[in-house]
């Protein structure tokens, strides 16, 4: 079996061991945290028989590993069960996870590509501009501006942002609330800002990753060969040290793709956009378990997968690995 | 300037434009600033009908349900019951009962009997009239054996309901409740339609109400569009109206200021003043019934002695935390949790004001010369919570008490910290009757009895004074009872809050009702824009 092929498999393999290990985790936690669902979404109205009688409906005056196997039951068939806010009284519309999630999720993943397809060859080709004229003005400024928008916080960025594009200035919507009513076009412009302070927080790791892996490349044999034959430095980069940098580079790519799905919670909240970070943090508040152990399975997911991703360019670009012998 | 006069009351009606009434205005020699504000003067007397109205609340989940056994906050509360739903009566701007779904009441057999008769020609949504099988299906969603519902302790007193005849709905109670038409009009108890194995319709969304649910999704938006048939003339005066979950308050505010919105729910207090200074922003401020409570519990030492109670309520400075931390956007509390503008309310005397010499005395009373207590609060019983302990621990500290302050997280507060440890913060939104607030929250044995408060005098008094008729006799016996919570109670009442919100110039209103946030719950029906768009 070819080599790639037999090592894709063995990540899947042991990705769906993590899944596994991340939902008993999660289970876990949610379990020891206090209150239950129905008296945070009651607060004070959480009279003791109100609380009962939700508890003996959602079935959480069952043993703990019972409900476990339930649910993984049911998650391993893709039924994820309904959520505990559907459950509010006997024959009420099912609200099932799936549909709860669904939308959110979409959402989340939209603003995660128009995010990655403006930064990653923003980074990619201020890493490689920066390591080309490495050391000059531009490259120092470069990463000054992008190492300020990386160390200040998130939210911090939204609001000045907001500030001098929505608020003083009517560039930009200051709201990115879109609903299913929202056409293509219009959710575009809606993200504005959101994809302007994410793209702000990302570049910077993933440029200066590129620019280092390029310059730690420009000391090896071979691009010294290179420029001996009398190369231009652009050809020297693109075509000799750029291929052999795809590894790292994948790898970093990777790790801030991830983190668009996963942690944009902030963003998230100052722009009211509804994604699924806001949900997960509101389901936790609201200890409605299947949609906490829900959005952890697909947090996992696209780690797993991501992760995935990077190491099978890393492979592929390098030609030791691809074709062995 | 007969002339002009006409023509301010054409422009009331909606029949001449902005630009035409300037036009004439200029040419009769008025300035023409004063003539746009006699325009926006003239237009907003009357309300016009039209117009899209777009509200951002500060709350909404994707947990929140058309099931009004769960609707802890603003924006299941203005959505399904303000929008969409009635229910039996309503409470309006001064506090007095309106007639809603039903047109007559009468009380009888000493006041626990109450005939009520349905209101002729309302119909659902759907079409479907209004009967009294769908008011015996709500109520018994409310009440019966396994429901969530808390309006299910506020009908504990109802032993039966029954129709009778094509109109009427006779409630039974155990005793006598002068006040029940105040219990009918809660927000938890709107009508529903009926299913025909007699269960209440709560998924449909199919209400009386002044809108008709277009489309909703939880937490994001909910938009609704204007019932024709609605049963009160000439409202809900907007078209159509889409309310918005905007949680963050940063959001929520440029969502107004930048045009997003037309209305918010609770600008910060902190940057109201920047908010004020917009000409295009109007900010409302309507004192209700809802406030901020510090309580103690009753049966744990040392708040078990009175004395040490009494000394805590004096070393609290509630002035400068009113100015301070509320930025004076209320009204001072006195530990009477009545507030001052509901009927047969008193302001117990001697007021309880800072007073480190009255703290000691309570102090020697109980035998202690000094006394080390913990608060335990969080932002999460209301915002400043945490800020208020602050000031407590300083202005304590002179009067020999020491507050150690313990933040509590606000996941699970309402479970480990309200009503479990000896001294916490929480609030209040009030209720528009004395009867209603105590037997809430004072009566032995109630499920919300914050400070396990139990004096036999009390529980006394408030069932006897809930079936009297006398006017006379019904004063003094609340006055006392007020008296009682004041003196011997284990509540400190900081402040009644401010309900404050914010508007675009574009909305007109009448007086805004205090008894619940955004104007009753009933905004959208109640407003009206100023010029709407055809």
């Amino acid at each position: 079996m070819h080599p790639l092929l037999r090592t894709v498999l063995q990540r899947l393999a042991l990705g769906l061991l993590t899944l596994w290990v991340v939902s008993l985790i999660v289970f876990a936690m949610v379990e020891m945290l206090p209150g239950n669902f129905a008296q945070a979404v009651l607060g004070q109205s959480a009279t003791p028989e109100a609380v009962e009688n939700f508890n003996k409906r959602a079935g959480l005056d069952r043993p703990v590993l019972e409900r476990y196997a339930e649910w993984m039951a049911g998650a391993v068939q893709g039924d994820f069960g309904v959520t505990f806010s559907s459950l509010t009284n006997t024959g009420g519309t099912v609200r099932t996870v799936a549909s709860v999630i669904g939308p959110r999720l979409a959402n989340t993943l939209f603003l995660g590509c128009t995010v990655a397809v403006v930064a990653v060859p923003l980074a990619l080709i201020l890493g490689l501009l920066a390591a080309l004229y490495r050391n000059s003005v531009f490259d120092r400024l470069v990463n000054l501006t992008t190492l300020t928008s990386i160390s200040v916080p998130e939210f911090l960025v939204g609001y000045i942002l907001m500030l001098f594009l929505a608020v003083r200035n009517p560039w930009f919507y200051s709201l990115a609330t879109v609903d299913s009513e929202t056409s293509f076009w219009q959710h575009i412009a809606r993200i504005g800002l959101p994809v302007l302070t994410l793209v702000l927080v990302i570049v910077a790791h993933m440029m200066r990753m590129t620019r280092a892996a390029i310059i730690n490349l420009l000391a090896s044999p071979f691009v010294e060969m290179a420029r001996l034959k009398g190369m231009p430095p652009s050809r020297v980069i693109w075509h000799h040290a750029l291929p052999n940098a795809w590894a790292p580079i994948a790898n970093v790519i990777a790790l801030n793709l991830a983190y668009l799905v996963v942690g944009v919670v902030v963003v998230e909240v100052v722009f009211a956009y509804p994604g699924i970070g806001h949900l997960m943090v509101t389901a936790v508040q609201t200890r409605d378990i299947p949609v906490v152990q829900a959005c952890a399975i697909i947090f996992a997911l696209v780690y797993i997968l991501l992760n995935l991703l990077a190491d099978i360019v890393s492979i592929a670009t390098n030609p030791r690995l691809l074709h062995p012998r | 300037m007969y002339d002009l006069e006409y023509m301010k009351v054409l422009a009331a009606k909606g029949k001449v434009s902005r630009r035409e009434f300037v036009q004439f205005s200029l040419a009769s020699g008025v300035t023409l600033a004063a003539a746009q504000a006699m325009f926006t003067t003239a237009v907003r007397a009357e309300p016009q009908s039209g117009g899209h109205l777009r509200m951002g609340l500060a709350h909404g989940h994707t947990n929140d349900t058309l099931d009004p056994a769960y609707w802890p906050d603003t924006s299941t509360q203005v959505m399904f019951w303000g929008n969409l739903s009635n229910s039996l009566t309503q409470v309006d701007e001064k506090g007095e009962i309106v007639m809603d779904l039903v047109e007559e009441m009468e009380p009888s057999n000493g006041t626990a009997t109450w005939a009520f008769k349905l209101r002729q020609g309302v119909t659902f949504h759907d079409g479907k009239p209004l009967t009294p099988e769908d008011v015996l299906a709500s109520y018994n969603h409310f009440m019966k054996e396994d429901s969530e519902s808390p309006m299910k302790s506020v009908l504990a007193s109802v032993m039966e309901i029954k129709a009778d005849g094509p109109d009427m709905v006779i409630f039974e109670l155990d005793g006598g409740n002068a006040d029940f038409p105040y219990l009918v009009s809660d927000y938890k108890a709107p009508i529903m339609p009926a299913n025909a194995d007699g269960t209440a319709d709560w998924q449909s969304g199919n209400r009386t109400g002044a809108f008709k649910l277009e489309s909703w999704e939880p937490g994001i938006v909910g938009r609704f569009v204007r019932n024709e048939n609605y049963h009160f003339e000439g409202r809900p005066y907007v078209e159509s109206c889409e309310v918005r979950s905007l949680t963050d308050v940063t959001a929520r505010t440029n969502a107004l200021t930048t045009g997003e919105i037309d209305w918010m729910a609770r600008p910060d207090l902190k940057t109201l003043s920047l908010l004020e200074r917009d000409p295009n922003i109007e900010i409302t401020e309507v004192t209700g019934y809802a406030h901020y409570v510090l309580p103690m519990l009753m049966d744990v030492a040392p708040f078990d002695d009175n004395n040490v109670r009494l000394a805590i309520k004096h070393c609290i400075d509630r002035d400068e935390i009113v100015a301070k931390v509320f930025l004076g956007h209320g009204t001072v509390g006195n530990d009477n949790p009545i507030p001052p503008n509901v009927k047969f309310a008193i302001d117990p005397e001697p007021r309880h004001v800072y007073d480190p010499e009255k703290a000691k005395h309570y102090l020697e009373q109980a035998g202690l010369s000094s006394l080390t207590v913990d608060l335990h609060v969080s932002d999460a019983a209301f915002d400043g919570a945490v800020d208020v302990a602050q000031l407590v621990r300083e202005s304590a500290s002179k009067c020999n008490i020491e507050v150690n302050v313990v933040r509590e997280p606000e996941d699970g507060y309402w479970t480990n910290v309200w009503g479990v440890k000896p001294w916490s913060a929480s609030y209040w939104s009030g209720r528009p009757t004395i009867d209603w607030m105590f037997s809430t929250a004072y009566q032995s044995g109630s499920s919300w009895n914050e400070n396990h408060q139990s004096i036999p005098h009390f529980d006394d008094l408030l069932v006897a004074a809930r079936a009297e008729t006398d006017e006379k006799k019904r004063a003094e016996m609340y006055a006392e009872m007020q008296q009682i919570v004041h003196d011997d109670g284990g509540q400190i009442v900081l402040i009644f809050n401010s309900i404050i919100a914010a508007n675009t110039t574009s909305l007109a209103h009448g007086e805004i009702a205090g008894n619940w946030e955004v104007d009753g719950l009933r905004l959208a029906e109640k407003w009206w824009f100023v010029e709407p768009e055809a």
